[in-house]
């Protein structure tokens, strides 16, 4: 048997209910981190009272915390193995990922193992992000020049 | 209202991402890269802003609200600064939320021992 043989094989003996079961499972994870922002944008704008794009970055701060938090104690890492991308896709995941590099990479020392490993994971959204939007942007500046 | 439209669209860019993390090899570091371009791509058309207006905090906890920030920090600097407000506004509207992650993730690291 060659490896193609091989990889259909594997394919078609992949289990198939689980899929559902995690999509599902990403959906209300993912639904119920939308809610709990929603929530939080809205506590903000009432005790603040400012508008929705004021009160923002107050809720990615906050949800950032508590996710750098839930890090450090180890509970995110348990909703993650029933979540998925239930928890990786939210800004949470982003400062996750953060934390628990900087977290495992403790014992390199403060400069070599927190500093240089904290982007290990997040790094590549701020890389791509930056490239793709200054791309686009160049775009659409070039755009609105003669529009 | 606003929270049944929040908890829709959120779970539905997790449940996509779930399924391209199910049926392809991309680990969770691509995707969220895919996304964060899809983000930005989206914001090229103001689509990302009108999504922000329907689905209020759904369109902006995901990490495709991530590109489109970045995107929108950009374009609003090039109104004052020409070519170079690209470089100068990238970061306006992002950098509270990557100072907290950067700041938070310091301390946390100083405070806990990892678990695993």
């Amino acid at each position: 048997m060659d490896r193609k043989e091989y990889d259909q094989l594997a394919e078609e003996l992949k289990p198939n209910g689980h899929r559902v079961k995690n999509g599902l499972n990403a959906f209300l994870y993912g639904g119920v981190m939308g809610a709990i922002a929603q929530g939080v944008l809205e506590f903000f704008m009432s005790i603040y009272h400012c508008n929705e794009k004021e009160a923002t970055p107050m809720m990615i701060i906050t949800l950032v915390l508590v996710a750098c938090l839930l890090t450090g104690l180890g509970i995110y890492d348990n909703i993650a193995k029933h979540a998925g991308a239930g928890t990786f896709i939210p800004i949470t995941g982003f400062a996750n990922s953060m934390s628990s590099s900087a977290l495992d990479c403790k014992s390199e020392g403060l400069i070599l193992g927190i500093g240089s490993n904290m982007f290990k994971l997040g790094g590549t959204v701020i890389t791509y992000g930056i490239v793709s939007s200054a791309l686009l942007g160049v775009i659409r500046y070039v755009f609105t020049l003669f529009w | 209202m606003n929270y049944i439209m929040a908890f829709l669209f959120s779970g539905f860019v997790c449940f996509l991402a779930q399924m391209i993390y199910d049926n392809s090899k991309l680990t969770p570091g691509h995707i969220t890269s895919l996304f964060v371009v899809c983000g930005s791509f989206l914001d090229l058309f103001h689509v990302y802003d009108q999504l922000v207006k329907i689905f209020h905090a759904g369109a902006l906890i995901p990490i495709t609200s991530f590109g489109h920030s970045l995107m929108h920090g950009a374009m609003a600097a090039t109104k004052e600064y020409g070519i170079f407000g690209i470089a100068m506004g990238m970061f306006d509207l992002t950098a509270a939320g990557i100072s907290a992650a950067i700041l938070f993730s310091f301390l946390v690291a100083i405070i806990f021992k990892p678990k695993s």
